[in-house]
């Protein structure tokens, strides 16, 4: 006997904020009329911190720090145990999105190392010889927009060999000057990063400039704290030998779930960052690091 | 019962009386009130003929008779009867308009009804297209493909599609080389967060689905031909659509993005051109199927409509288009997720009203992040192509494309692209000519309607590059003719200016010719621009280049010049393409130029009088090829030689060029052909003739008798002059019979007796020859239907053949007769019984007065006998025998119990009696009535029809002398359906 459970959510981009209601249904299908022992529903928002291996050993002493965190929770009873008619029956809900005392609902995140994650979960409890049923739906939260206004400050940058840094040997470098801007790098989430690079001139010809978007996690307490930096992605913005003092633009959308609104709490941190890599044809590679301001407006 | 029916034709009156029955209708035909009679409108009526009498035939007064059908029959449409009006009426007018050369006049005649029979069925009525049109919602992709064609007519008509220029860049950009694809599936591995981390199983498999589909699948596929590459290109095409409908959508855009990646390798530059036009078709069935997805998402509950909004979308379809530009915005190289965000373009509509507006300028703009400027050049083609589809207002993003890429210009130049060329071997004359596609394509977007300042703004901005060949040319292709026209000379002066070592001129001179032959350039400069353009064309070395260029300025020069510089040109060709038979590999461009002077020149005498013209012809010594052309000179010469001809030169010519195509006949050839062949042989010895030079004109047909041997219809044309020695040369027993008629009626409308005396006799003569059956279109079918018509209509013919003084009265009609008598007919049939009820009519009409129609300047059997009563005589006896005859087999029939067909063959007779036979005599009219009851006896006769034809007797008992009709009827009962 073949009986299907789902969650569906009334939104189709399953995007909600703090204070608004989650409201869906629980959709169960079966060809004929089903026994149960009772059927619940359950949301609940955590976040998830894990050591990288490099900080395991280290930090153990502190493991305390990195239980999951839970933001919110809340479970009811859908139906008390009994039987669901043959067919197709829904079952609405309601969630208010409501936090107990000072907690705040961070974004939805899907990072390495912290994890931010929102689910309902329903399950239906059922007789000694038939499996118990239970479905998972994560839907997503985006915190509120920031009152403050962002003014985008654009950024100027010049590379040459003599401003890099972290260079073996400075004098077999070829001749380069690349110049360009960001046009901020406090960034609204929901709007692409943009910019213009300008190779000037560039004595080996150029293979490639990327733009690689970082995520920095940190967690950790006053104890001590692991930080990583990971590639979320890497964004090709120019192909082989470019034409010279032509400008190219720098645009990358952010990804939705891996990037969120820059954030600091007391046991972790998501911060993000870009570079601008740039690809010589001898396989020289020149980075430009900048650190962002992730907000939503 | 009787049902009048009157039809005006161009110059002939033509009265229908039917007797509707099943199996008899006599016809009776009626001359031009004109009195005028030509062989032409007699054979036309002759074959329609049916006549009737017997013992005693009534006294008849055509003229009266057809003077009384006429107002009546006026409430009566024919129209709305005859099954093939429409054909006949056009037919006429049509075939009038071709010969009077105007060449369009095919279904402009006045006439309602369509002029042919087969084009009324494509009318829209054709049941496939019906079918298509009638299933509005068989599959998305055709839904699309609707909306496409729709949206191109946003464009324009005018506007050139792409889908016409494909072919041309695949069959032009080729190569030997081998090529190489490389698909790996599993590529973009850095991008996923490192395994073991917390990440929801959910993202987790997802994002395992995105890499590990086909993981590892790196196909590196060495070593392929040109075809072979196409052909896996195709199969990635397939797969890709494969991949969708089996809703794997995320195989689907890996195959979508490895696709236009294989558009940055620039290996094999040559092919580069035609690898964009197979990887971008890729990229258009892509675009199409996801803008067809979501737009099926928001269908329900009804479909979409056209100029749908933002606000008809639904959140789920918005969610899914949201979550394509998410995944392509990803895309880690810049090459395909330029391609592959310009393939969905369209999709934008979904989400915003100014999505496209704001996404084509970024993406003009990321192109130049692109370093080959080869690549660049595309990835702009491709997007203009997008954008002229989906936004075609759009205009600035298509110009800036335009400036941005004169902007790269200066790296064609630089030191990457030399190299490569150096690597490649490739000539840099060559490697410009593979941006010219692009480049048109992007002009030619701009130039759309464009006002005529921007297009100037455009030239200048190419003249400041220094006169740039390549986007000289370029201008030169796309933009509107009549605006290169009228700077023809402009135009020149820059193409000279020009550096030797770029792009090649005969290339630039070709596509100034090509505007050229669309638009006219003002009049007193043609002169010059000729012998300026000239002067470069002739000095091209390869005869490949030559022809090329050279074909291309023929039309200019046929369109403005003389036969003298036509004539010049033509030399000059020959000159060029004789050495080494050079003109072997160039004959699609010689057919072309032969093509160009048969549309401007018609004058087939001015034609020929051109001394390089048939030295032209001797190029083409490829059989096949060499037909071909002579037919397409035979179709002009049929379309527009308006007039007979005898000029010796036209049809020396003509004669050899038929012989060509008649010699190209052999065993293989297909009968289609043979049948296209014998037409156009035949429409030009129609038009050849020698007005009373009959000499002449025989020893032509004699000559041409001798030359067309292997085409039967070509034949019979040529065969008039001499039937009895062509005619039992062919094989077909009718074709003989009807031209033994035909010439009969020749002969006797030229008064020559003895012959049409000879040509009947020998008519009849075959008859026994006939076969019971005989093949119709490949299928075995009686013969009897043919000879009874041809019969009737050679009994109509007889009506006006005098006696031969030698032979007994009425020598035809009775050999005739006999010949019928003699015949093997099918078993159980009636035919014969029916020749001789046809017969009848023929009797009663030789024994009137004056006869129904007479060819002038011929004494028929009226003025013969002047109603001698031993003539009359003898026709009653024939008659009697006749009638006899009829009877002992309607007695038969009665016998066998075939009561049916004795019921309709004794209604035939009876109908015939009342139309001819002078029902005064008692005995006839006795006759009559028992036939009457004969034909109702046994029930087969339909109510309807005896109804009508009771009511016919009595309308014509009304008329004068016809009053002894009210007794017959009112003898005549009407069968009881009890």
């Amino acid at each position: 006997m073949s009986v299907t459970l789902d969650i569906r959510l009334k939104r189709a981009n399953k995007v909600y904020h703090e204070g608004e209601v989650v409201a869906g249904v629980i959709l169960l299908v079966c060809k004929e009329a089903l026994q149960h022992h009772g059927i619940s529903l359950n949301m609940e928002g955590l976040v998830n911190l894990q050591l990288s291996s490099k900080s395991v050993g280290v930090f153990e002493a502190f493991y305390n720090s990195v239980k999951p965190i839970q933001l919110i929770s809340s479970n009811v009873e859908v139906a008390k145990a009994g039987k669901v008619p043959a067919g197709k029956t829904e079952i609405p809900f309601e969630f208010p999105l409501n936090t107990k005392g000072n907690k705040v609902l961070y974004e939805t995140y899907h990072g390495v190392f912290v994890n931010i994650q929102y689910t309902l979960r329903c399950d239906m409890k059922r007789s000694l010889l038939a499996k118990d049923l239970s479905r998972n739906c994560e839907f997503i939260v985006h915190c509120q927009p920031q009152k403050a206004k962002v003014v985008p400050t654009p950024v100027n940058f010049t590379i040459t060999p003599d401003t890099l840094q972290n260079t073996r040997e400075r004098t077999s470098l070829p001749k380069f000057l690349i110049r360009g801007h960001l046009d901020a790098t406090n960034c609204v989430i929901s709007q692409p990063l943009t910019g213009e690079v300008v190779v000037e001139n560039s004595d080996v010809p150029i293979k490639s400039i990327e733009l690689q978007l970082v995520r920095v996690e940190t967690c950790g307490c006053a104890e001590g704290y692991a930080r990583d930096a990971t590639e979320i992605q890497n964004i090709q913005i120019a192909e082989g030998d470019v034409c010279h003092s032509l400008s190219i633009p720098i645009y990358m959308v952010f990804p939705r779930l891996f990037t969120c609104p820059t954030l600091e709490t007391t046991n972790f941190k998501v911060e993000f960052e870009v570079n601008i890599v740039i690809v010589l044809h001898d396989d020289h590679l020149i980075t430009e690091n900048f650190p962002l301001k992730l907000c939503r407006v | 019962m009787v049902n009048v029916r009157v039809r005006t034709y161009p110059g002939l009156q033509q009265v229908l009386i039917s007797f509707s029955h099943k199996h008899i209708m006599s016809l009776l035909l009626i001359h031009s009130p004109d009195g005028e009679s030509n062989s032409a409108s007699l054979h036309k009526c002759l074959c329609l003929l049916f006549f009737r009498v017997i013992l005693r035939s009534r006294g008849r007064n055509y003229d009266t008779e057809l003077q009384r059908c006429r107002p009546e029959a006026a409430p009566v449409e024919f129209g709305d009867y005859h099954p093939l009006k429409p054909i006949m009426v056009t037919d006429t007018k049509t075939r009038r308009g071709a010969r009077k050369g105007s060449t369009s006049s095919s279904s402009s005649s006045s006439s309602s009804a369509p002029a042919d029979p087969l084009s009324s069925m494509l009318d829209g009525t054709d049941p496939l297209s019906m079918f298509a049109s009638e299933a509005p919602t068989i599959s998305h992709s055709d839904l699309g493909r609707k909306r496409r064609e729709k949206e191109e007519e946003a464009v324009g008509q005018d506007f050139e599609p792409w889908s016409s220029k494909r072919g041309e860049i695949l069959a032009r950009f080729t190569t030997t080389e081998k090529l190489s694809i490389n698909l790996f599936m599993g590529s973009d591995k850095g991008k996923a967060p490192s395994p073991g981390s917390a990440v929801s199983e959910k993202v987790r498999t997802r994002l395992e689905e995105l890499d590990d589909l086909e993981e590892g699948s790196q196909r590196e596929l060495l070593n392929l031909s040109q075809q072979d590459y196409a052909n896996r290109i195709e199969e990635l095409n397939q797969s890709l659509k494969e991949a969708w409908a089996s809703d794997q959508k995320v195989k689907a855009l890996k195959i979508v993005i490895q696709c236009s990646k294989l558009l940055s390798d620039t290996s094999v530059i040559q092919f580069y051109p035609s690898k964009f036009v197979l990887i971008t078709d890729i990229l258009d069935t892509f675009g199409r199927l996801v803008y067809d997805r979501i737009w099926t998402m928001c269908s329900d509950p009804r479909p979409l409509p056209e100029s749908f909004t933002v606000d008809d979308v639904n959140d789920t379809a918005k969610e899914t288009c949201l979550n394509w530009f998410f995944k392509i915005a990803s895309i880690r190289e810049l090459l395909p997720r330029l391609y592959v965000e310009a393939a969905i373009l369209k999709c934008n509509r979904f989400l915003n009203k100014s999505g496209i507006q704001e996404t084509l300028p970024r993406l003009t703009a990321m192109i130049r992040g692109i370093g080959d400027p080869l690549v660049a050049a595309y990835t702009r083609a491709y997007l203009c192509r997008v954008g002229m589809e989906v936004a075609p207002q759009l205009k600035d993003s298509l110009n800036r494309n335009f400036f941005d890429l004169l902007g790269t210009f200066r790296q064609i130049s630089g030191e990457s692209v030399q190299n490569q060329l150096v690597q490649q071997r490739v000539e840099v004359p060559e490697y410009l000519t593979l941006y010219s596609p692009a480049i048109n394509w992007i002009l030619q977007c701009i130039a759309y309607r464009a006002p005529e300042p921007l297009l100037t703004e455009m030239m200048e901005r190419c003249k400041k590059l220094g006169n740039n060949a390549l986007l000289l040319n370029s201008v030169m292709r796309a933009f509107r003719p009549e605006f290169v026209a009228a700077r023809a000379t402009d135009f020149i002066g820059m193409i000279k200016d020009c550096d030797e070592a770029g792009f090649p001129k005969h290339l630039l001179f070709g596509s100034l010719g090509r505007s050229l032959a669309c638009a006219d350039p003002p009049e007193s400069e043609r002169l010059t621009i000729l012998n300026e353009a000239w002067k470069v064309v002739t000095k091209v070395r390869s005869p490949q280049d030559y022809i090329n260029c050279a074909e291309i300025w023929m039309e200019f020069t046929c369109r403005h010049f003389t036969k003298r510089e036509v004539n010049t040109i033509l030399a000059d060709i020959i000159k060029h393409m004789t050495p080494d038979r050079a003109f072997e590999d160039a004959y699609p461009q010689l057919q072309s130029v032969i093509r160009k002077i048969l549309t401007y020149l018609h004058d087939f005498s001015v034609l020929f009088a051109m001394e390089r013209f048939l030295p032209f012809l001797d190029m083409f010594q490829k059989d096949s090829v060499r037909v071909e052309v002579c037919r397409s000179i035979m179709e002009v010469f049929i379309k527009h030689q308006v007039e007979h001809t005898r000029d010796p030169v036209i049809l020396n010519a003509m004669l050899h060029i038929c012989k060509t195509m008649h010699d190209s006949v052999n065993a293989l050839t297909l009968e289609d052909e043979k049948r296209s062949l014998a037409l156009l042989i035949i429409g030009f010895i129609r038009m050849v003739s020698f007005g009373r030079d009959f000499e002449q004109q025989l020893s032509f047909c004699v000559e041409a008798r001798a030359t067309f041997c292997n085409l039967e219809p070509v034949l019979v044309q040529v065969s008039q002059p001499h039937p009895f020695i062509t005619i039992p040369s062919l094989s077909s027993i009718f074709s003989r019979l009807s031209l033994y008629l035909l010439s009969g009626q020749v002969a006797l409308a030229n008064q020559c007796l003895s012959q049409a005396d000879a040509f009947l006799k020998a008519a009849v003569s075959i008859l026994p020859e006939v076969p019971r059956s005989i093949s119709v279109e490949g299928k075995l079918r009686s013969s009897e239907s043919f000879l009874l018509d041809f019969i009737n209509n050679f009994l109509a013919t007889l009506l006006v053949v005098p006696d031969h003084p030698e032979h007994g009265v009425l020598y035809l009609v009775r050999g005739l007769l006999n010949m019928v008598q003699d015949y093997t007919w099918e078993d159980n049939s009636d035919a014969k019984v029916r020749v001789y009820v046809s017969a009848l009519p023929l009797l009663a009409a030789m024994s009137q007065e004056t006869y129904l129609y007479s060819i002038p300047k011929v004494d028929s059997n009226e003025t013969l006998y002047g109603g001698d009563p031993k003539f009359l005589s003898e026709i009653n006896k024939l008659s009697e025998t006749l009638i006899g005859q009829i009877l002992d087999h309607l007695k038969t029939l009665g016998r066998d119990e075939s009561t049916r067909r004795q019921g309709a063959l004794a209604f035939s007779l009876f109908g015939v009696l009342l139309a001819h036979g002078d029902l005064r005599n008692n005995k006839l009219s006795q006759l009559a009535i028992n036939l009457w009851n004969l034909s109702h006896k046994h029930g087969y006769c339909e109510t309807r029809v005896s109804v009508r034809t009771l009511e016919y007797i009595k309308h014509q008992a009304l008329q004068p002398d016809m009053s002894h009709l009210t007794d017959t009827v009112q003898r005549l009962a009407l069968q009881s359906r009890t």
